[in-house]
């Protein structure tokens, strides 16, 4: 639980010596997190990616997208997780690992599904019109064309299970979450240490994810 | 917590009250359970969560609009905002409300502050998108016709962004009634309590029926927010 403690500017000092002195601590924690985080996301990617971009192809299931999306924003992730533990009766990787999956696959279903939906009929009609497979108009034509939008909502994806991976940590989930909920042992430095270093985690995430969407975009952006 | 009696001054004894045979077998949900507690357990923390949320969704709303006129009005406030809202949202929000609570204590101002910053940047960047998104022909009718430029932004623009403000309000509702529940491990109140006591004492009935209660609840936000829209933007054909 929280305990209250005094916070000075000096704590912003403090949590970065606490990350130089148990860098190696540190180093282990946010390597958890990261590991959890990926995992689902992996995860995710293989099951919504699929149905996303299929459903996108044929134009079809608007409502199953756009519902999906609202359902996983409606889903608490400490509900989910204590549901699976319930099921599953034990606790630690294997129950926060599916929790996260849960909630990463809206954001990449949605926009799967919006990326490819939203490619302009008349290029895959002409894709047609060359004797393209359907297969193939979507490998081709409507994967490298959607792919920035999808790219974003990986990035949406990323970021959200890492913040979120740390909630874990308060059930067992090891990594950075362990400290942040555990103010008593690690002190407000400590856990200010922790904040910063899954922010971090997430924001180089998104970064390097970022420079992919640009690449993305920037490869399929009509030519002068 | 309930259950737990202390019998004058001697030991702390647990005290599981009279459950029924379905929670003495370890059921994994109790009807009975759900039905006896409702009022003094399960009812209480849905009003609180209400509450949580509608004070965090208006107090949002009230400084994103805020904030939207100056980013609409002033382009160069938009970029930092913006950059700071992606910041926001990397910081987890445990961490969020563990790092406020030296400042304003165990308190719903510390819950409240924390769920306002994670609504306040989904209202403005759909407020900021929805009045950009008005197309520049319209705008340039509008002032054809001689309207002026408060005119212009209360009769063209604002309606225009209307729909897309409102579709922000739905996920920003819904996400709120989601993150309420982490606030459980600031202060006492909302569906995360039942969540939070049922982990503890490993009881499943107590988990699902909230966690139900909470999902039920955002879903019916957005699905009230909805009708609202069609009903007040009977132009936008958004969904």
């Amino acid at each position: 639980m929280i305990v209250g403690d005094s916070f000075t500017p000096g704590t912003f000092v403090d949590a970065f010596r606490f990350i130089a002195d148990n860098a190696s601590l540190m180093l282990d924690k946010t390597g958890e997190t990261a590991e959890l985080s990926f995992a689902a996301l992996g995860v995710a990617l293989l099951l919504s990616l699929p149905v996303g971009l299929w459903l996108g192809h044929r134009h079809r299931g608007l409502s199953v997208a756009l519902g999906v999306a609202t359902l996983g924003r409606a889903l608490p992730i400490i509900a989910l997780i204590a549901i699976f533990i319930t099921l599953f009766g034990t606790i630690g990787f294997w129950v926060n690992m599916p929790a996260l999956v849960v909630l990463a696959i809206p954001p990449l279903l949605t926009n799967s599904y919006f990326g490819v939906e939203g490619v302009d009929r008349d290029v895959v009609e002409a894709a047609r019109g060359m004797g393209l497979e359907e297969p193939q108009i979507l490998s081709r034509v409507e994967l490298p064309l959607g792919l920035p939008l999808l790219l974003a909502g990986v990035r949406l994806a990323a970021v959200f299970v890492i913040a979120t991976a740390t909630i874990a940590g308060t059930v067992g989930g090891g990594g950075l979450g362990e400290i942040i909920a555990n103010q008593a042992s690690y002190g407000l430095s400590g856990v200010l240490a922790a904040a910063l270093c899954v922010s971090a985690l997430a924001l180089l995430t998104a970064f390097v994810i970022g420079l992919a969407q640009r690449a993305a975009s920037r490869r399929m952006a009509p030519r002068a | 917590m309930t259950g737990f009696g202390i019998v004058g001054g001697g030991p702390v004894i647990p005290n599981f009250g009279q459950g029924s045979t379905c929670e003495k077998n370890g059921g994994w949900f109790c009807t009975e359970w759900v039905r006896e507690h409702w009022g003094d357990t399960l009812q209480p923390a849905l009003v609180q969560h209400i509450e949580l949320t509608v004070i965090a969704i208006s107090v949002g709303f009230a400084v994103a609009s805020l904030l939207a006129l100056v980013g609409f009005r002033w382009r160069f406030v938009d970029p930092p905002l913006g950059a700071f809202s992606d910041f926001l949202y990397a910081i987890p929000s445990l961490a969020l409300f563990q790092l406020l609570v030296p400042f304003t204590g165990l308190t719903v101002t510390t819950v409240e502050i924390a769920l306002i910053s994670y609504t306040l940047f989904i209202l403005y960047r759909n407020m900021i998108a929805g009045l950009r998104g008005v197309p520049a022909e319209t705008l340039e009718v509008a002032r054809g016709m001689g309207l002026t430029r408060v005119q212009t932004f209360f009769r063209v623009e604002l309606p225009l962004a209307a729909p897309v403000v409102l579709g922000g309000l739905r996920i920003a509702t819904v996400s709120t009634i989601s993150i309420a529940t982490v606030a459980a491990f600031v202060i006492p109140k909302g569906l995360g309590e039942p969540i939070l006591t049922g982990l503890q004492e490993s009881f499943g009935t107590e988990i699902l029926a909230a966690s139900l209660l909470a999902i039920f609840l955002g879903l019916a936000a957005d699905g009230l927010i909805a009708l609202f829209q069609r009903r007040v933007t009977p132009w936008s054909r958004l969904t």
